[in-house]
This record gives structure tokens, sequence and C-alpha cells, in this order.
């Protein structure tokens, strides 16, 4: 019953606004979810839930496999570190609210120390453990080994390797272009701009979320809800023909997903005016490509105008870090807006030019 | 530290003397010397700001990326001694790595090792981020850190393919299917169809960039070949000689982030 339940609400449907939900609370009650005590609780009552998962055969099935390990450490690091960054945010916090330093510029942390024992002995231990870590590992587990290469027989599901499981997952909503090479190319380009955008001096070199709100929201969005999350619905939550499977859901293969998706130049020219579709490419999707055109181009100029923040934002960066960050902003957003779009009207592209393989 | 007896011979014997050129590293002037004497220990500044010490504060992602990487080198030159990257021997040769060598376990430390690098190198990126330390003088060298995190997915993903098993090639099938899709280089991606003269076909699936990255049409031989000298020797150069840029920028722009 519980499970059944739970099966149901791991749908990316459902699972994906509860995890844009609980993002947004934990920004915003970030000294909460910070707290030692939270952080406490959170582990008491994750472990006999993590017990009660293994529990289950289904979900045993597939975290058994040996690749799918290292998600499972993953996993339990980035909650750790995540619970662990906003823990120290929140205490620094406090501090700069009564007027004093964060805790890394206090007198004593200022204070120069030896490399010689105080680096070189933490590097050593560190060495250490984490060699213990890979051999017991090794001992433990066995690196995986499939049948000999066989290019006439395609295992279903197919998956990449699971660091990019995020982008296969995009799969679903951008064609190959979009979530293979443009997004993926835009991740990297965006990384490396992140320090030339973000022209806050505060913040550097201690923990703080009050001092530089922004830019932990839009990055911490990026990095745990579109690709951490992305990549546990890859891996566990995807079965045989990229179905959606809950995790104590038997890996069926004949389990059949009704889809009708359709595109916006056939919402408009056929269900809206009801006169067909236009000969004409670029007459057929011109809605799609001026809605695209406004996308990119009004609403940086809209948000700049119109709202405080946006004006904020423009006057402190100037014009072009202003649309270099919108511009990368955006496009971020175009995931989880194709998904609603997707799931609320059954959307397939936006512009659909399979004639020039040009589908958005 | 000096001790007695034995401990105090050892030190005064000539061979050690040769070896460690100072006095043990109990006072200023020998902790110094530890650090700027050694070639390995110089890559550390000689005295640091305390914050840069503490484990809250680093996480020691960084430091564990970096020995994981040497754990992997080491590991990976062992296993080519075992392995020949073609359609006909590298499956066998994966077996007989797992049942003819006692305490096997390098491919397992290998492998493992490579997941782990890539978890050590995103939690670094997410510490770096949060403690705000890309900002300036750091921007240059986050960028380097942005490539050499790419550098490792590539790593990762060259290095799946080689025991050329159904997983890996399948997984390195869905992979380089990305490729066909790039625009205006990929037969399958947009703009592909505009690059033809008459009924000449500029793009093709016979040169297109996932030909260029396979050395074929499919996951093949040449593609294994391709993957097994990109994973063993042109992206670790890239990378060594980008970890020394990194080491270096960071012991440049005033060594580990700490309040300005």
């Amino acid at each position: 019953m519980l499970k059944a339940l739970i099966n149901q609400l791991a749908d990316p449907i459902i699972s994906f606004p509860i995890a844009t939900l609980a993002f947004w609370w934990m920004i915003k009650y970030y000294r909460f979810f910070g707290s030692k005590k939270f952080g406490m609780w959170a582990l008491i009552v994750s472990i006999p839930v993590v017990a009660w998962f293994f529990a289950d055969p289904n979900f045993y099935l597939i975290i058994k496999t040996p690749d799918n390990v290292p998600i499972g450490i993953l996993l339990i690091l980035v909650c750790f570190f995540t619970w662990f960054s906003l823990h120290k945010a929140a205490v620094n916090d406090e501090r700069i609210e009564q007027g004093l330093v964060p805790i890394e510029a206090l007198p004593e942390n200022r204070e120069k120390v030896w490399s010689w024992p105080n680096l070189v002995y933490t590097e050593l231990f560190a060495i250490i453990a984490c060699t213990a870590f890979l051999v017991i590992w090794a001992i433990i587990f066995k690196a995986p080994l499939e049948e000999p290469a066989n290019p006439t027989w395609a295992p279903n599901p197919a998956k990449a390797p699971w660091y990019f499981l995020g982008l296969q997952e995009m799969l679903v909503y951008f064609d190959p272009w979009m979530a293979g090479v443009v997004l993926p190319g835009l991740v990297v380009a965006g990384l490396i701009a992140i320090p030339y955008i973000d022209t806050n001096p505060k913040g550097n070199g201690y923990f703080t979320f009050m001092e530089r709100k922004w830019a932990i929201i839009s990055f911490l969005y990026g990095w745990l809800v579109l690709w951490v999350y992305l990549i546990i619905v890859g891996v566990f939550f995807r079965g045989p023909n990229w179905t959606f499977y809950g995790p104590f859901e038997y890996w069926d293969l004949h389990k059949v997903v009704a889809e009708y998706n359709i595109n916006l130049s056939e919402f408009i020219w056929i269900k809206g005016l009801g006169i067909g579709m236009p000969k004409n490419l670029i007459l057929r999707e011109i809605f799609g490509i001026l809605l695209t055109f406004a996308y990119v181009g009004i609403i940086p100029v809209w948000v700049a105008k119109a709202t405080k923040i946006g004006r904020k934002f423009y006057e402190d960066m100037g014009s072009i870090r202003y649309y270099i960050f919108m511009f990368l902003f955006i496009t971020m957003m175009s995931l989880p807006i194709k998904m609603v779009l997707r799931w609320l009207f059954s959307l397939k592209y936006i512009v659909a030019l399979p004639e020039w393989e040009l589908n958005l | 530290m000096a001790g007695n007896g034995i401990a105090k011979k050892v030190r005064e014997t000539q061979v050690w003397k040769s070896i460690f050129r100072h006095g043990p590293p109990d006072n200023a002037r020998n902790r110094a010397a530890v650090i700027a004497g050694n070639v390995f220990l110089h890559l550390h500044p000689i005295k640091l700001k305390k914050s840069g010490v503490q484990l809250g504060y680093t996480w020691c992602m960084g430091g564990l990326t970096f020995f994981i990487f040497l754990a992997l080198t080491v590991t990976g030159l062992l296993l080519m001694f075992y392995y020949r990257p073609t359609a006909e021997y590298a499956f066998n040769d994966i077996i007989a790595l797992r049942e003819h060598v006692p305490l096997g376990i390098m491919r397992e430390i290998h492998r493992w090792g490579a997941h782990a690098m890539v978890i050590t190198v995103w939690i670094h990126m997410f510490r770096v981020f949060m403690t705000g330390s890309y900002k300036p003088p750091r921007e240059f060298n986050w960028g380097i850190g942005v490539i050499l995190l790419v550098l490792t997915l590539l790593l990762s993903f060259t290095g799946y393919l080689l025991p050329w098993d159904q997983l890996a090639i399948w997984a390195i099938t869905v992979g380089s299917n990305m490729a066909k899709a790039t625009p205006f280089m990929g037969n399958g991606g947009p703009g592909a169809m505009l690059a033809r003269i008459g009924d000449f076909v500029m793009v093709s699936d016979k040169n297109d960039v996932r030909f260029q990255l396979l050395g074929g049409r499919f996951v093949g031989e040449p593609a294994l070949l391709r993957f097994y000298i990109l994973h063993c020797v042109f992206i670790p150069l890239v990378v060594g000689v980008l970890i020394a840029v990194h080491f270096w920028r960071v012991r440049k722009d005033g060594g580990i982030s700490a309040p300005l």
C-alpha cells in the first residue's frame, strides 16, 4: 500500500515538483535545515527508511548492480555536504547579523600554521583512509563484467555511464542535439563563466548564504535538482524502453505507456485555428520560432525593466554580464519548463522542424 | 621527535643524511626545510592560514581527487601489462585478469576509483562554490577546474569501453550517438543537410564527428583502439599538465581561499 504510493510519487510528474518544492523550502528555511538538530533527526529517520527500501526485492535488484553502488555513495555524500554547507552558512550568517566576523575570519583561524605537521599529516590520514576505503570496496564488490560485446544485440534499456544519466534523462524532453550537445556545452561554458558573471565581492573564502543568495540558489538548483535528481531518475526509475518504473516495481518489459505528444504548431493550426497545417515550413512553425526568440530575447529585457530584482541585477552587472547571466539562467530553466509543458499539455516540440533535424 | 638509541643512530648515518638534508622537523627552521627541500612536499606552502587546513572548510575533496588520480595511474599501468585493446583479446584479457591474477583487485580498485574520482571532483567543485572561492583572484583557476572536471568525465567515459562487454559497447553507443546530433558537424544534427553541394553530401555518417570519435560508423575495433589511446595516454597527459597549472595557480593566487 505504502509501496504502491511511493511508486506513484516517484514518477517525475510528481517527484520533480516535489523535489523543486523541497529545494525551495530547504533554501527558505536553511537555518532550520542546516541546524544540528535537523541533521541528527534526518540521520535517525533515514537509516530505517533506507533499510526498508533495501528489504524490497525489486529495489534490491536495481541497487545491487555493482555500478550503482557509487550512486549510493554519491547520494550519501551529497545529502551530507548539502546539510553541512547550509549548517556552516547558517552559523556564519547568524554571526554576521550580530555584527561579528565569520568563523573563518576569526583571528585564531587567520593565524598561520606550519604545513608540517598540520597539513601533511591531515593529507596522510586522508590518503590512508581513502586507500583503505577503495581496497575494502574492491574486495567486497567485483567489477562488473557482462557477456562479450555483441553489436547485434542491444540490451534494453541501454544506459550511458551513471554520471551521464541526467543527460540521457533529458532526452525524454529534448532532442539529442539539445540534450546531448548544446545543453551540456552550455553547462560547461556557464560554469566557467560563473566568476565573471557573479560580481558580488562578498562571501569570498567563507561559508555564507545570506550574502550571496541568488548565486547559491541558481547553482544549487542546477546541481541538486537538475543534475543529481535527474541522475537518480535515470538510474533507478528508468527501465526497458526508458519507461518509468517505481522503486518497488518489477521491470516488466511489457509495461505499456500511452503517449500522445503533439507539437505546438499542431496545437495552434489544427486544434486552435482549425485550418490545418500550412505547407511552408517557416509559416508552419512561426509561433514556436517567435516564442523561442521571445524567450531568449524579450524575457531578459522585460525582467530588467519590470522587476525590482531584475533592475538590481542589471545595474550591478552591466548589460553584457546581465544578458549572459539571463541567457544561461533561462536556458537552464528551459528544462523544467519543458517538463511541465509536457506533463500539462503533452507538448512535444515548441519548434518542430524534423525536415532540418531542428526540433526544440 | 629526536628519539633515542637506534632512531638517533639511524638519523646520524651518512645514508640518512644524504636523503634528508635537514634535522627532524621539530623546530621552525627544519619545518620550513622539510617542505621546501622535498620536490613533492614543496607543492605546499611552508605556512598557511589555519582555516585552510581545517577539514570543515576544505572537505579534503580536491586533495583526494588528486590522490585518486595517482592511484588510478598506478593501477592503470599495472592493468596495461595484461590488457590488449583488440576485439579479439580485450574481453578475454579482462576474464584472465579476474581468474588468473593472484589477489587480483587491481581492476576493481581502478573501476571503483574511477567512480570515486568523479564523485570527489563534483564534491570539490560544490565546496569551492559554497565558499565563494572562485571569486577574484581565483576566476581563472576555477575555469581550469571546470575543464579538469570535464576531462575526468571523459577519462571515465573512455575507460568504460575497454572491458569490451555488453555494458561497455552499449553505454558508449548511447553516449557517442549524441555526437551524431552535433549541429552542423554530426550527420543527424540540425544544419547538416544544409551542408551539401548538389548531390554531394558534406556531412555524412562517414565523416562526421561521431565517425572521427569512433573511427567508424559504429562502436567497433577502431573505436576500441581510439578510446584506449585517449584513455591511457592522451587525456592523462592533458590532465597532468592542467593539474600542474591548477596547483601552481592555487599557490600563485594566494593559497587556499580564506576571508579577504
